[in-house]
């Protein structure tokens, strides 16, 4: 319940905090809504020497429009993102997503930026953003780079973030009108996390799928776009069977995990069960 | 805030309760929210093995980080204090020792090794970073099935296996009639292990004062007055200098019903430091040490007449109890062999019950203790019964009840029912649910490739505990009522509630009895210096027992107040009526005196009638006759998702009859908190230790207890059949719900999921395994 | 390691300490300014038993560094009740039943506060949803989805009452 001692910087700007991450390196450990980190620092399963509070540094909070998309600061919680007018007109997914993490307490404190570094396999944004094709912009010691959803994810609570490296925004297109989202999710009882979650966005011109995009979580031990599904229906009417064969594909290829909670054929049927209840759902 | 008090009784009034005020504002005080002056904070460190002898232990870098005071191991108070207590005493039971801090060997993860005694909790929880110790791991034993073979690893090489003791009961033939029956069924059930997780852990602050050698503790327990008892023989302080008070408790539901290794421990530091210390209990040691519940495997079979008769029933049950006892650890399953064959008129019965060392911690009265385990295997089994024998589940359980008119009635297990009309609030439950329409949409939804189940339970349990010979260290309960000179009801009860309400309900009695102002009136509990004698609340024992001790001191203090007033009003003591804060001349309301008049005449006694005392105190010590029996009826509607295993509860009606109801608002709160916990047993809860004995459920992160959004509003009504054992007819409803559910939903689900040719689904019914289950029918089915 | 000061206003009384930046904030509330109806029923920030209000948004108070809540405006239970007049939550919760043992209580009401602050008139699946941050051993939780229900309907009453 009490964490180890650290020593605790809450910088104001972006330059502060990297030049403080430069300092510190491998010693030091960003914080922002807390809700991964402090719970891990409470048991000691991490004992950061140096905290870098990054929620006084304003401009990496809150969601703007500008030239057909969404950028997203890091530090916007995910409440902010279930609440936001603006986000739930442009792209519903993502309040709908925001909606389904954890409990309003985690929700008023946890950001999207913390989340998506946390790389928990069992959180609910990754898919979203997988299936959203959002991009990642990260500012680091030699200026700031982009990185792809598809490139962040690498495996078990572990991104292409280089250490010395800050999430800064998140940047998604605003899907046209003929594409719509849904995100499913089986809540973990205990926890609150995905067991499984599933977003889905499908473009369709009239009873045709166009394109549809499937992020998958906490099946795997990182999360990833269902390719399979999508290839097979791509093009395709969208009929109940064509649906369902495609969803069938939904776990093609995935090492499931195996945990107390829930077996790899269980979560793998999931994905498979809830790809189809999302496109359907999309489709009808 | 003033509640009515008056010719209409308070009895059976939905009074709101008189403790919230403080509760809901943040006033209360739970023992960490107590802070003495100069108070050392003490933590533990535990064993991370759940099997391993201990080479050594190294204290020194912990002694030495600033701040701290102590640090002790097992060899430091070897010999000087106690073993922790086990107060069962079965036939043939093995009991090994049990150190307070362990010395030498360890035999489960979370077991305690050494005591850090620091300025601050944080400083102390450093310095468990700073202890070494150095193990030599031993092979484990987590199952205890395993652990009942031979060649098993050993918890105790000196008892030679892992058999704790074994219980055998048998009425009538058994044999015989599994030899006459048309049907026998049989099953394996298994009651898996449950953490009780009351949202208040554990905690202690002792203080001892050397000036007079006293030593108070504030613990947040269920047992004052047993714990004082039990610590000043284990620290060796005379009882009489001993006091401990249970101040506000935040739930327990039987976890705190115990003397504990912290208790003992930091008693002992108080006295050694003659300052105040402090620990309080983290989830994770909530988790891996306090005391877990069930773990029973059952085999179970009945024999069964065409008619739907069930002859006789065959169980053997493998009880785990953990490494250790706690202290009534051997007792739970043994309530299990007393309550097997439900509300149902079996005659011969022959079950066998074992009882398993494992490298666990030790299991001990969860809410419901042993009668929820019986309740699930008589009500699954007679519900397979049914089935195997195409009858509606409920008409094979009117078929094997007793009939009203032969309670009191003495089963098969040798005790006695005390009333009962079983047909009659399953009748209830069957009406409030729709049964027979109920039936009619499953067969429909069944058409349309629907699973919905419909699942009954119709239980007895047995409680208000209870006749001091079936309860260790003493049954009865105790009660002191004093009024006080201005007419101020005090009540000092033995018994302490922790969430129950009793500061309401007794209250309600009370004003019934002297006809005063609820607000007049006082309850005061769970402090042993206030109240020197009491055992405790468990049990749903509060009220039957408890609040009888109450009624009969209540009534010898209203007999001398009776004296009193007619002596002041010269008029004949047995025509007097309390009411509304007079007593009076019953049909001439005119002569009448004030209660608080004849308080101040009693204490200032200069008027008195002859032979008569000054003051007004009674205590009472009421000894029960025997148990009481409350049951009832539940009823589950449900849906599966066939591709997910995810249950949607649609209804859940319970009908409880628990005798006489003080107050229906707190009876329903019991009612559905009970419920609540049994279906989190059915669907969500489960330790669960790897073979290394490694709890891998160990936080709430991993062990589900309900949320809000996990259960449906629960239907909840009764019918009232009073026991004859106590003067309130009460029978008690702590653990009624919790009882009832478990099974209620299993069957429930099994049902629904009965066209796939499933009989069984093992708990909790997660959706992974639910889901499991249909994929093995199906490849069953298909292959 | 260095301490820091920090300044905040609880239940609108100002507060100013030198802390270890490790500490919690419940911690900081309950040992440091003895304010103990916060409770701690967890380790791993799922009871919601520590929750309070930091600048208008419910937060479970163990997942928080006090040095975090330097300038911020905090509410805890003991500052819901106005001029010793009961806030209608915890008159809902008095009324309904809607707590037993009452560990869980202080954070189950400012979640409820939170809830009804963004939703004056929830259904009752919102309202078990606008608690799932908070477990309950003792109640099934029915009596306190009664109690938010009552609070919400005298709130409403009290606005209209106020617009006429
Ligand atoms: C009780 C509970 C339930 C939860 N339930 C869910 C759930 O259902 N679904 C779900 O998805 N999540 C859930 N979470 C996790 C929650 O969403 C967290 O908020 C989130 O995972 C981390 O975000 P944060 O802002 O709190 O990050 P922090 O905890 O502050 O940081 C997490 C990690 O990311 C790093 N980091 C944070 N921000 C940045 C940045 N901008 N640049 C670089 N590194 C950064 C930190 O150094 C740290 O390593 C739950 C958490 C709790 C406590
Ligand atoms: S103490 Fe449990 S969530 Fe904070
Ligand atoms: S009232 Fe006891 S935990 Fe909620």
């Amino acid at each position: 319940m009490i964490p180890g001692s650290f020593e605790y910087f809450a910088p104001t700007s972006l330059n502060e905090a990297l030049d403080l991450l430069k300092t510190h390196g491998d010693d030091a450990k960003v914080l922002a809504g807390g809700h991964s980190l402090i719970p891990t620092m409470k048991l000691r399963l991490a004992e950061p020497a140096v905290i870098i509070d990054i929620t006084r540094i304003g401009d990496l909070r809150g969601v703007s429009e500008p030239d057909g998309k969404l950028v997203i600061g890091a530090l916007t919680t995910h409440y902010e993102l279930e609440s936001s007018a603006l986000v739930q007109q442009k792209v519903p997914i993502l309040s709908q997503t925001a909606a389904a993490i954890g409990d309003v307490q985690v929700r008023n404190k946890g950001t999207i930026g913390g989340s998506l570094v946390h790389a928990d396999p069992a959180a609910d944004w990754p898919a979203t953003i997988l299936a959203l094709d959002a991009d990642l912009k990260v500012a680091g010691p030699d200026g700031e780079r982009v990185i792809k959803a598809t490139d962040f994810f690498q495996e078990l609570y572990t991104t292409a973030l280089e250490p010395e490296e800050i999430l800064t925004e998140i940047h998604v297109s605003i899907p046209a009108a003929n594409t719509k989202g849904v995100y499913l999710k089986q809540y973990q009882a205990a926890s609150g996390f995905a067991l499984t979650g599933v977003a889905v966005l499908l473009t369709r011109s009239g009873d045709t799928c166009q394109k549809v995009a499937v992020g998958v979580n906490g099946v795997a031990d990182v999360a990833y776009r269902a390719t399979g599904v999508e290839s097979e229906l791509a093009g395709k009417t969208l009929s109940a069977e064509n649906i369902a064969a495609a969803a069938e594909k939904a776990a093609d290829g995935v090492d499931a995990m195996e945990d107390i909670h829930a077996s790899p054929a269980y979560r793998a049927n999931l994905a498979k069960v809830y790809a189809q209840r999302a496109i359907a759902q999309l489709a009808s | 805030m003033t509640a009515v008090a008056g010719p209409s009784r308070m009895i059976g009034a939905p009074i709101k309760r008189r403790e919230d005020p403080r509760l809901i504002q943040g006033l209360s005080h739970y023992v960490d929210d107590i802070k003495l002056v100069d108070t050392l904070h003490c933590t533990f460190l535990r064993s991370d093995y759940a099997h391993a002898e201990i080479k050594s232990i190294d204290t020194a870098a912990a002694k030495d980080l600033p701040g701290v005071v102590t640090v002790i191991t097992g060899k430091d108070i070897e010999g000087k204090v106690g073993d922790v207590p086990c107060g069962a005493d079965l036939p043939g039971l093995k009991v090994p020792d049990h150190p307070a801090l362990s010395i030498g060997r360890v035999r489960f993860v979370g077991e305690p090794i050494a005591a850090v005694v620091a300025t601050d909790s944080y400083i102390a929880r450093d310095a468990l970073d700073l202890i070494e110790v150095d193990y030599e791991e031993l092979p484990t034993v987590v199952d205890p099935e395993k652990a009942i073979e031979a060649g098993s690893p050993l918890i105790y090489e000196e008892f030679g296996d892992n058999i704790g003791f074994t219980m055998p009961l048998e009425a009538g033939d058994a044999d015989a009639a599994f030899a006459e029956a048309d049907h026998v069924v049989s099953g394996r059930f298994v009651n898996q292990r449950l953490i009780p997780n009351a949202m208040e852990p554990r905690g202690v602050l002792a203080q001892y004062l050397p000036g007079d050698g006293s030593l108070t503790v504030w613990s947040s327990t269920q047992v004052p007055h047993g714990l004082k008892t039990n610590l000043g023989l284990i620290v060796d302080i005379p009882e009489h200098l001993v006091r401990v008070i249970a101040p506000e408790v935040g739930g327990a539901f039987g976890s705190k019903l115990n003397v504990y290794p912290e208790e003992i421990v930091v008693s002992y530091l108080a006295i050694q430091l003659c300052k105040p210390v402090k620990w309080i209990e983290k989830r994770t040691e909530n988790f891996t040490t306090t005391i877990h519940g069930r773990d029973q495997i059952n085999y179970v079979e009945i024999a069964v007449k065409n008619d739907g008769t069930i002859t006789a029933l065959r169980a053997k049950t493998i009880a785990d109890i953990g490494a250790s006892y706690q202290l009534l650890t051997p007792l739970i399953p043994t309530l299990t062999n007393l309550m097997i064959v439900g509300g149902y008129k079996i005659q011969n019965v022959k079950v066998e019950l074992i009882g398993a060392l494992t490298n666990k911690m030790a299991t001990d009265a969860y809410r419901g203790a042993g009668r929820p385990e019986a309740t699930y295997i008589i009500e699954r089994i007679v519900s397979m019964a049914a089935k195997q024998l195409g009858m509606d589940p409920k008409d094979i359980r009117f078929k094997n009840f007793p009939q009203p008119e032969e309670f009191p009635l003495e089963i098969a297990t040798g005790i006695t029912f005390d009333s009962g009309n079983y047909q009659a609030s399953l009748n209830k439950a069957l009406e409030i649910v729709n049964y027979d329409e109920q039936r009619a949409q499953q067969a429909e939804l069944r058409q349309q490739g629907k699973y919905m189940g419909i699942g009954l339970c119709t239980y007895v349990e047995i409680c208000a505990f209870g006749p001091s010979a079936g309860v260790p260290g003493g049954g009865w309960e105790s009660a002191t009522v004093r009024v006080e000179r201005t007419g101020k009801v005090t009540v000092l009860s033995g018994v302490s509630p922790h969430g129950q309400g009793q500061e309401t309900s007794f209250a309600q009695i009370i004003g019934d009895e002297f006809g005063v102002d609820i607000d007049d009136i006082i309850i005061v509990h769970g402090d042993t210096g206030r109240q020197p004698q009491g055992i405790g609340t468990f049990g749903s024992r509060a009220t039957a027992v408890g609040g009888t001790a109450m009624v009969v001191a209540a009534g010898q203090v209203k007999e001398k107040m009776a004296k009193i007033a007619a002596h002041l009003m010269e008029a004949n003591p047995d025509d007097l009526v309390f009411e509304n804060g007079q007593i009076f001349v019953g049909g001439s309301p005119d002569q009448a005196v004030e209660f608080a008049t004849v308080a101040g005449e009693a204490h200032t006694a200069a008027n008195l009638p002859p032979d008569t005392d000054p003051g007004l105190e009674a205590t009472h010590f009421f000894e029960p006759s025997n148990f009481t029996f409350p049951f009832g009826a539940h009823v589950a509607v449900v849906e599966v998702d066939i591709d997910t295993g995810e249950i949607d509860i649609q209804r859940y009606v319970a009908v409880d009859d628990i005798g006489n109801i003080i107050n229906p608002l707190l009876v329903n709160g019991q009612v559905h908190g009970g419920i609540a916990q049994g279906l989190g047993q059915a669907l969500y809860e489960g330790a669960v230790y790897d073979e290394n004995g490694q709890l891998l459920t160990g936080t709430f992160m991993d062990y589900a207890i309900p949320k809000a959004t996990h259960l449906p509003r629960f239907e909840s009504d009764h019918t009232v059949t009073p026991s004859p054992v106590n003067p309130l007819g009460v029978k008690g409803v702590g653990e009624a719900g919790t009882i009832a559910s478990t099974p209620c939903m299993v069957n429930a689900v099994v049902d629904a999921l009965s066209p796939l040719g499933i009989t069984q689904i093992d708990m909790p019914m997660t959706p992974n395994r639910v889901w499991q289950a249909i994929q093995d029918a199906k490849e069953g089915g298909n292959g | 390691m260095a301490n820091q000061v920090i300044h905040t206003a609880i239940n609108g009384q100002e507060h100013t300490h030198e802390v270890e930046p490790r500490m919690l904030l419940v911690h900081y509330i309950r040992d440091v300014v003895g304010l103990t109806g916060t409770h701690v029923g967890c380790e791993t920030s799922l009871c919601g038993a520590c929750t309070i209000m930091v600048d208008g948004q419910a937060v479970k108070s163990c997942t928080m560094l006090a040095v975090q809540a330097d300038g911020a405006e905090i509410m805890t239970i003991e500052g819901l009740a106005q001029n010793g007049e009961l806030h209608p939550i915890q008159e809902g919760f008095w009324e309904c039943h809607g707590l037993q043992c009452g560990f869980c209580t202080p954070g189950m009401i400012i979640a409820a506060h939170q809830l009804l602050q963004r939703n004056p008139n929830p259904s009752e699946d919102e309202i078990r949803h606008g608690l799932d941050g908070n477990l309950c051993r003792c109640t099934g939780y029915q009596h306190i989805v009664d109690a938010v229900q009552y609070a919400a309907e005298k709130m409403q009453g009290s606005r209209e009452r106020k617009e006429v």
